[in-house]
């Protein structure tokens, strides 16, 4: 599903240079649940934000669902955002004056799928999340793990390939961590991909791999026997 | 691009913060209510300021004779001379882009001794010697009865049309005027007509005290002849008089044996030429109301625009959030304009609602009190509607265009790291 080879990134701040990403080499495959792991200035976020095309590669090669991703424009980064990729957010980024069930359908929108269809489907992906009765509350209305549950609806709304899931867990308590990742697990178990970036040591090991990142490079991706979720709660 | 779901987007995020909304708006609002009211002003004053020139035909001048003031082919100077009744033929034959030409003659004047009697009451009023076109370079209404006809003319029938103080000074209530004899100089005259003259200021109580009759009866009547006082010319609309004038002094200088160079024997008042002077004053005037209510809009304008700046600010990650979920730099940016451009149309269509209520309250202020001095009916066209309207869209993408384009130029995994 998704190949990288080889990846470099450098941040250039007035005449300093920061090398980030100094050859990043990994496969993901479909269906796996891969988190990547790294203190703060590893370059997790980095290389997530450039897997979700958010940002681009200095050199390097990154095939998504066997389509090469480079020289976007932004035209065309955001087809392939809104097609191939679904997002979450540590700070779970609702709009906040906008309805749960219209931020779920906002990525439809963007689809250009007629109301009505977008309408039926934000209903079906709360209800999956488990939120079908707060459909017409705002963001302020709902708790955090409530908000981070519609924000992994609105990610699943466009049926994208592969989910990316920047620090999911990191502004909520642990009670709310498990629950949030037992959904995540409940989704992965339908086979889709998804990518999840934490610092967590438990976050990392209710996934199926970690690729732990340090200073750039890879130092460890190893395979690791999935604890669920549910066993905590 | 004006989708249902765009509208629903647009009208969200206007709702998102109203008591902002608003504010940017009344910047608007106030900026399109100034330019309106001032136009309308303007409007009023160059009503008000035109309606004291009576309603002749604009595109007219009068003239009459004067002593010469160089001899010439013999004949002295300061020579006294008349216009004859063949001039006028001659003007309508040489040019006819002339539309009217009318020769008149006066008996009395104003405030003059009595000249008019009927039975027992006499009045003092101004005889006028006309041609059936006059009424036609000076509206007049007829109340009962006709205006001189073409076989009062050429008849030279003793028939008269009076004005409404005529009317007051001769006849009893009750009394059939048409029909009636009125005796003029010791000449009995037939009353065809009475006229009232609208929507006129300053001469109102002269020209109600006028007699028309015809003008080959007045000169059998009253002794003048062939002899013509003046003249009242009116062009065709498509040529100004102010062009032909100086031709037509040229052939009467030709008929009345006098030297081309004399200015002085000719007198004239080019009616076409003042009024064109106080049109240009207020056509100024409008540029002044169009130039200083844009000035207030701009100010409007620029609030809207820098609100929209901030909103873009504000909203920096809730663009990037938009972004992230497929949200293309053009979506953005035309929602942003979209913004702005509804916003501005909105509060503009308001003030323009507010500006026109202004203009009716004034109205009616106006119609309750009377006739104020040099100013009537405040008002403005479609066409300053229409003006505006575009000012308003034009302002409205201007306005948007800035905001626009820095919502969509930070990157959007720099917009989304924005706390």
């Amino acid at each position: 599903m998704i190949q990288i080879k080889d990846l470099h990134k450098s941040y250039h701040m007035g005449s300093n240079s920061l090398h980030v990403l100094k050859g990043i080499n990994f496969d993901v495959k479909e269906g796996e649940l891969v988190s990547i792991m790294g203190s703060s200035g590893s370059g997790k976020s980095t290389l997530l934000n450039i897997l979700g095309m958010l940002d681009e590669a200095d050199t390097g090669q990154y095939i998504l669902d066997n389509v090469p991703i480079k020289n976007l424009n932004e035209k065309i980064a955001a087809r392939y955002r809104n097609e191939f990729l679904g997002f979450i957010f540590q700070s779970f980024n609702l709009i906040n004056y906008k309805s749960a069930a219209d931020n779920v359908a906002l990525p439809l929108y963007y689809k250009g799928i007629p109301r009505k269809e977008r309408t039926e489907k934000a209903e079906h992906y709360l209800e999956k999340v488990g939120l079908k009765e707060w459909s017409h509350h705002l963001p302020s209305e709902l708790s955090g793990g409530q908000k981070q549950r519609v924000a992994i609806a609105r990610a699943l709304a466009s049926e994208p390939k592969v989910l990316l899931a920047d620090e999911p867990t990191g502004a909520l308590d642990t009670k709310t961590s498990y629950e949030v990742m037992e959904l995540i697990q409940g989704i992965n178990d339908e086979g889709k991909t998804i990518l999840v970036v934490t610092h967590e040591e438990d976050i990392a090991h209710m996934t199926k791999r970690i690729v732990n990142l340090k200073d750039g490079i890879i130092i460890d991706d190893s395979r690791v026997e999935q604890v669920r979720a549910d066993q905590h709660v | 691009m004006f989708s249902k779901d765009r509208w629903g987007e647009i009208i969200e995020a206007l709702n998102a913060n109203k008591i902002r909304t608003l504010l940017t708006a009344f910047g608007v609002f106030w900026g399109i209510t100034i330019l309106v009211l001032l136009l309308a002003l303007t409007n009023g004053l160059r009503n008000g300021v035109t309606s004291g020139f009576g309603n002749f035909a604009t595109n007219s001048m009068f003239m009459w004779t004067q002593g010469t003031s160089m001899p010439y082919k013999g004949l002295p100077k300061s020579r006294r001379f008349n216009y004859k009744i063949d001039d006028v033929a001659a003007l309508k034959s040489q040019f006819p882009e002339l539309k009217y030409v009318s020769p008149r003659n006066q008996l009395g004047g104003y405030n003059g001794a009595n000249n008019v009697i009927r039975g027992t009451k006499t009045g003092a009023f101004q005889i006028y010697g006309d041609y059936p076109e006059f009424i036609k370079q000076k509206p007049m209404d007829i109340l009962q009865g006709r205006f001189i006809s073409y076989s009062d003319i050429n008849a030279k029938r003793k028939i008269c049309v009076i004005g409404p103080d005529v009317v007051k000074g001769l006849y009893n209530k009750d009394e059939d005027i048409i029909g009636s004899f009125i005796k003029i100089n010791g000449v009995n005259f037939m009353v065809v007509g009475t006229f009232k003259i609208t929507n006129s200021q300053g001469d109102s109580e002269e020209e109600a005290n006028t007699i028309f009759v015809p003008f080959t009866t007045f000169g059998q009547a009253f002794n003048f002849g062939n002899n013509v006082s003046w003249m009242a010319i009116t062009a065709n609309d498509n040529t100004s008089i102010t062009d032909v004038k100086e031709s037509v002094f040229s052939l009467m200088r030709e008929r009345h044996t006098i030297h081309p160079m004399d200015e002085r024997a000719i007198g004239h008042f080019d009616l076409a030429k003042e009024f064109g002077k106080i049109n240009g004053l207020f056509s100024i005037l409008a540029i002044v109301g169009y130039f200083v209510g844009a000035l207030v809009l701009m100010s409007g304008i620029i609030g809207i625009s820098n609100i929209m700046l901030i909103v873009v600010k504000e909203r920096t990650k809730e663009i990037g959030v938009r972004r992230a979920l497929g949200a293309t730099p053009w979506t953005i940016k035309s929602q942003i304009l979209q913004e702005s451009l509804i916003l501005t149309i909105l509060s503009g269509m308001v003030g323009i609602s507010f500006a026109a209520f202004v203009i009716w309250v004034m109205n009616t202020i106006l119609d309750n009190v009377g006739p104020v001095e040099n100013f009537a009916n405040p008002s403005v066209s479609m066409t300053v509607v229409f003006t505006a309207l575009i000012i308003l869209v034009v302002s409205g993408v201007l306005a948007g265009l800035i905001p626009a384009n820095s919502a969509t130029k930070m990157k959007p995994v720099d917009a989304l790291r924005i706390e």
